[in-house]
């Protein structure tokens, strides 16, 4: 294969991987900022508590990977729930700014017990053999991290597709992304979805936050260094759409990793200025509404 | 009929006359307001050996100053306003070290006019919207400042930044000693200025239809202000202002990283300006001092400590003091708030439904405690055995204090929010 198209093909798989990762744990947040208007500055701190939790059962359990992966994801949903009923719920109706400073007072409270209790210094998983190797896929051999991950992604893309579009709730939660009060208006729920869509959006964090240590390293600053292009995805999918999601998940993921192999030096600077073209050209978001 | 009418009238025109003479008379200095003046110059003769503390301390006031003009005036939540703060910061570091332009007084107007410059393109674009929106485009303007910063890190010098930046004498006069007090009369004198500028604008037509813009921004629309003129103007300004703070911080500490465009940083300013209270000029004043002399304390004993009591902290101003601590002061020096909160706590203890809450908290505290404690120290842990000998003691500890913290916020709460509520109801 020609060394161009072999880089091609590693950026799209890498930045395919990474947006995977990405749209696991945006995902959550889209739906509930679009069902509330909530600005949940949290969230990361969320994914963040997942991998911890990954961590500590792998390394000092002995739970197998996957397993605890569930565990987290689960684990983090269930204590979700609480702070949204006891926190969150006092706070729908609050400005924006109160939402932020809540919410990042929480994300700070989080990084500081976690470093605390872990350390500051990054963590690691051991890995199951079979998640070590690489798998060779006909034309040319990729890392099976990688792999899983991709696979992984494209399930829940599947599962949350057929929730979202196919199912009574999913029906409920984008009618009320839509236009809330006519939805609580014909019998709709809305704060009992939103607890549903929040404690999902919650574990699938986790569930993101454990997935990401292999790739990139797990350190209690992850609640905050993340979150930006959390909410990046977010801002640019366009709240409470899930197609959006996807989109500016795949967009800025492969983006920002192209720039990374082809010109290490920019950084991060290419997935800020896609963020910053697409919110000038279209405000709401790729799908949002305006 | 007529002499009701009349009445009316005149009572109408009394009411229009108090409206005039509180507009004429609100921006007049107050005696009480000389009183931060007049500790800042009463520190300069008191702890002569903390002035490099002093110092930062009054940057971060004029840093607190600029946003509250965009916040707590205009009510535009960013969270990228160290974009500005950095590039007044690296207007002078550039200038010495590249061009060798140290004179300080010019590098400060040539550092307000650069970070005013970007303040203005960047917020043509960015305040036509709202919302979610401008607080991600504030935040990316910071971080990809960042980045063109480390993308040429052979002009700016990257992460490890520009040393050694030495400044000339100010009036070619006074030259800069050791112990900073220069420096701090220095800092000191512009803030006065600034403080000056931003009290004038605050107080004029122009920033009081800033007010209107953050009360009701459809309202100002619909009375034909040029709401989005306004907007960009204020935030110039703002920007102006943050980019002089950063200015001074470079030549006071002589020297500069790219970590001034930290998310940090942005974070810090907001911080600082909530907890001395928004939209009201000495909120910064206080917030500043107080989180700075906080830092200074706590953040020596444990990093890890200070970071968690800012988020405290953050918390419970959201919750308790909206209005930050000079809000706060002003509530309890009202005579009906000791009364009004005493007789809702009171009143707390009888209420049945209250109590549900309370219990439903401690539950939930000690739920999360718990699992805090299990997880606590995984990380550290050597041996399986030896964690799990330990494990009950400390899962026990971490349960009870879980629920105590919990019931005692939701208590605390409670006996503020129940006599809203109450009134809220009897209406």
């Amino acid at each position: 294969m020609p060394q161009y198209a072999n880089i091609a093909v590693s950026i799209l798989f890498d930045g395919l991987a990474y947006a995977m990762f990405l749209f696991i744990t945006s995902v959550g947040l889209s739906v509930t900022m679009g069902l509330m208007n909530f600005v949940n500055l949290a969230h990361g701190a969320f994914a963040m508590i997942g991998g911890y939790v990954v961590v500590s059962l792998t390394r000092s359990y002995g739970v197998g990977f996957v397993p605890s992966l569930i565990i987290a994801a689960v684990l983090v949903a269930l204590i979700s729930v609480r702070f949204e009923r006891r926190l969150y719920r006092r706070f729908y109706r609050a400005t924006d700014l109160e939402q932020v400073l809540l919410t990042i007072g929480l994300a700070f409270m989080a990084i500081a017990t976690f470093t605390y209790f872990y350390g500051p210094i990054p963590k690691s998983v051991p890995l199951p053999d079979w998640l070590q190797g690489s798998v060779n896929l006909g034309f040319r051999s990729f890392p099976a991290y990688r792999v899983f991950m991709i696979a992984v992604g494209a399930a829940l893309i599947a599962v949350l597709w057929y929730g979202f579009e196919r199912t009574n709730v999913g029906a409920m939660v984008r009618a009320a992304v839509d236009n809330r009060r006519m939805a609580e208006s014909i019998g709709i729920n809305v704060d009992r979805l939103f607890t549903l869509t929040f404690a999902l959006g919650s574990g699938l964090a986790a569930l993101g936050g454990g997935l990401a240590i292999q790739l990139l390293g797990l350190n209690p600053n992850f609640a905050l260094l993340y979150l930006v292009l959390f909410l990046i995805v977010v801002a640019v999918g366009g709240l409470g759409s899930l197609k959006g999601t996807l989109l500016a998940a795949l967009v800025l993921g492969i983006i920002d990793t192209g720039g990374k192999y082809l010109l290490a030096d920019a950084g991060g600077f290419f997935i800020y200025a896609v963020t910053v073209i697409v919110l000038l050209l279209k405000p709401a978001g790729f799908y949002g509404r305006e | 009929m007529a002499a009701s009418e009349k009445s009316r009238e005149l009572a109408a025109t009394g009411a229009r006359e108090r409206a005039a003479g509180y507009l004429v008379g609100r921006h007049r200095f107050r005696p009480a307001e000389a009183l931060p003046w007049l500790l800042a110059i009463a520190a300069f003769f008191l702890f002569p050996d903390r002035m490099t503390f002093g110092n930062q301390a009054l940057i971060m006031v004029m840093f607190a100053l600029s946003l509250d003009l965009i916040l707590g005036y205009a009510g535009i939540v960013s969270l990228g306003h160290a974009a500005f703060f950095g590039v007044g910061a690296y207007t002078v570091g550039l200038l010495i070290a590249r061009l060798d332009w140290s004179e300080p007084l010019s590098s400060l107007l040539a550092a307000a006019m650069l970070s005013g410059l970007i303040g203005f393109v960047t917020g043509w674009f960015i305040l036509r919207y709202r919302g979610l929106t401008v607080i991600m485009l504030t935040l990316a303007t910071a971080i990809m400042l960042q980045e063109a910063g480390n993308l040429r890190s052979d002009i700016s010098g990257g992460y490890d930044g520009l040393p050694g930046l030495v400044i000339s004498p100010l009036f070619g006069i006074f030259d800069y000693d050791l112990y900073g007090h220069v420096n701090y009369l220095y800092v000191l004198g512009v803030l006065a200025v600034i403080f000056y500028m931003v009290r004038r604008i605050v107080y004029s037509p122009f920033g009081q239809a800033l007010t209107g813009i953050r009360e009701n921004v459809r309202r100002m629309h619909a009375i034909g202000s040029p709401v989005h003129r306004r907007l960009v103007t204020v935030y110039t300004i703002s920007a102006a202002i943050a980019g002089v703070a950063g200015a001074l911080f470079t030549q006071t500490n002589a020297y500069v990283t790219l970590t001034v465009f930290d998310f940090d940083n942005s974070a810090k300013v907001m911080v600082m300006l909530i907890l001395g209270g928004t939209g009201r000029l000495y909120g910064a004043f206080i917030g500043a001092v107080v989180y700075m002399m906080l830092e200074d304390h706590l953040s020596k004993l444990s990093p890890t400590f200070w970071q968690f009591g800012i988020g405290l902290l953050l918390i419970l101003a959201v919750l308790f003091a909206p209005r930050g601590l000079l809000g706060l002061v002003e509530e309890i020096s009202r005579k009906s708030w000791r009364r009004g909160r005493a007789g809702a706590a009171r009143r707390l203890i009888w209420k049945g439904e209250h109590w549900t809450v309370l219990a439903g908290s401690a539950v939930d505290g000690a739920a999360i405690g718990f699992i805090v404690g299990f997880a606590a120290n995984f990380g550290q842990a050597h041996l399986l055995s030896e964690y799990i000998a330990s494990l009950p003691g400390r899962a026990l500890a971490f349960t009870c204090f879980g629920a105590l913290v919990a019931t005692a916020i939701n208590a605390i709460y409670l006996a503020f929010t129940s006599r809203a509520a109450a009134e809220d109801r009897g209406s």
